[in-house]
């Protein structure tokens, strides 16, 4: 009976710091959010180089990408984790979407299954991590199944969550409509591809993780 | 679809056979709603089945959700409808997404937009008893 709970213990110590070691910051939403172009600000910002390619094509994300023991120092705070940015997660995949950005329709069917892999791969992850970055377009409708069901199994998990509205740079964003939509977070508004409030989303990223 | 259909079935059942009815091009509209690990299970099932005639499904769901300014004895109230009802709350629709082009919802009401000339079709939820 002591050995058992001595093992107990031991694990429990053993999974702590083996989850300190390796904390993984996942950056999860829906198709075309700019999940990758916050992963290349973030790198940009703390390693001087990039993640992944950007592209006005939804699922151009396919795989998920880890860039990995990513430090952080601001304020006399540190943070270090490795960054795992995710496919965008959809319901539905139609190939023949692709075609009007002028595939071929062998690339296109090719795109439409690897999208679909990458987003069964993306909710599988979730188990995996220890805090997620929800990004959400702020110029889209964010009452989708897709947000609410993501924000939803990180609650069911007990993962914290930064909820980030981006392309705050564009005419039609709307950051009040995300906050209505989930009044329960904080929201962080941001322009990744600009760079800009990048020091307030830093600043909420250590108040979760740090 | 009454919620009693899925009740006692497993969620690995339930998820079968509600993408069962999408993929035989039936709009479900199933009272109540999945658990969360139900509907990011459906997904995943969903992504695994696309194929040249299967492009996914369109999901949305919507429960009565409590207001500001509620009164004691009403929040009261529907903490316990929520305790004994449970996943029996809400509406949840699912349709294939070759009929169904888009589900518009928020806290108050649910569209569905059609593929077709059928134009649009919207879902209430009920309003709660000892709401203002």
């Amino acid at each position: 009976m002591i050995k058992l709970f001595q093992k107990f213990i031991q694990k429990v110590f053993r999974d702590l710091f083996r989850r300190k070691k390796h904390v993984k910051l996942g950056l999860y939403g829906p198709p075309n959010g700019g999940k990758t172009t916050l992963a290349n600000r973030i790198c940009h910002d703390w390693l001087g180089e990039e993640m992944g390619s950007v592209s006005n094509m939804a699922h151009e994300t396919r795989e998920i990408q880890i860039k990995e023991e990513i430090h952080m120092e601001k304020n006399g705070k540190e943070l270090s984790f490795n960054l795992v940015d995710t496919p965008g997660i959809a319901t539905k995949i139609d190939y023949e979407e692709f075609l009007k950005h002028g595939m071929k329709v062998n690339d296109a069917k090719k795109r439409a299954k690897e999208a679909t892999k990458g987003v069964i791969d993306a909710i599988k992850w979730l188990d995996e991590m220890d805090t997620v970055i929800v990004v959400l377009d702020s110029t889209k409708d964010p009452y989708s199944q897709v947000n609410i069901t993501i924000i939803g199994n990180l609650q069911a998990r007990n993962i914290p969550v930064l909820l980030v509205a981006n392309k705050i740079d564009l005419k039609k964003s709307d950051v009040k409509k995300i906050q209505a939509a989930f009044p329960q977070y904080d929201i962080v508004s941001i322009s990744a591809k600009h760079g800009k409030n990048m020091d307030d989303f830093y600043e909420a990223l250590f108040a979760l993780a740090g | 679809m009454p919620y009693s259909e899925i009740s006692n079935l497993s969620s690995e059942d339930r998820v079968t056979k509600l993408l069962k009815l999408a993929k035989q091009h039936k709009i479900i509209v199933l009272e109540g709603r999945l658990k969360k690990e139900e509907e990011a299970e459906l997904i995943q099932r969903t992504m695994e089945q696309i194929d040249d005639n299967f492009k996914g499904i369109e999901l949305g769901t919507i429960e009565p959700t409590d207001k500001d300014g509620e009164e004691i004895l009403a929040k009261f109230k529907n903490n316990v409808i929520n305790m004994l009802l449970g996943e029996r709350r809400g509406i949840t629709i699912i349709g294939p997404a070759s009929v169904v082009k888009e589900i518009k919802q928020d806290p108050e009401k649910i569209q569905l937009l059609t593929s077709g000339k059928s134009g649009k079709i919207k879902v209430k939820p009920k309003k709660k008893k000892g709401r203002k």
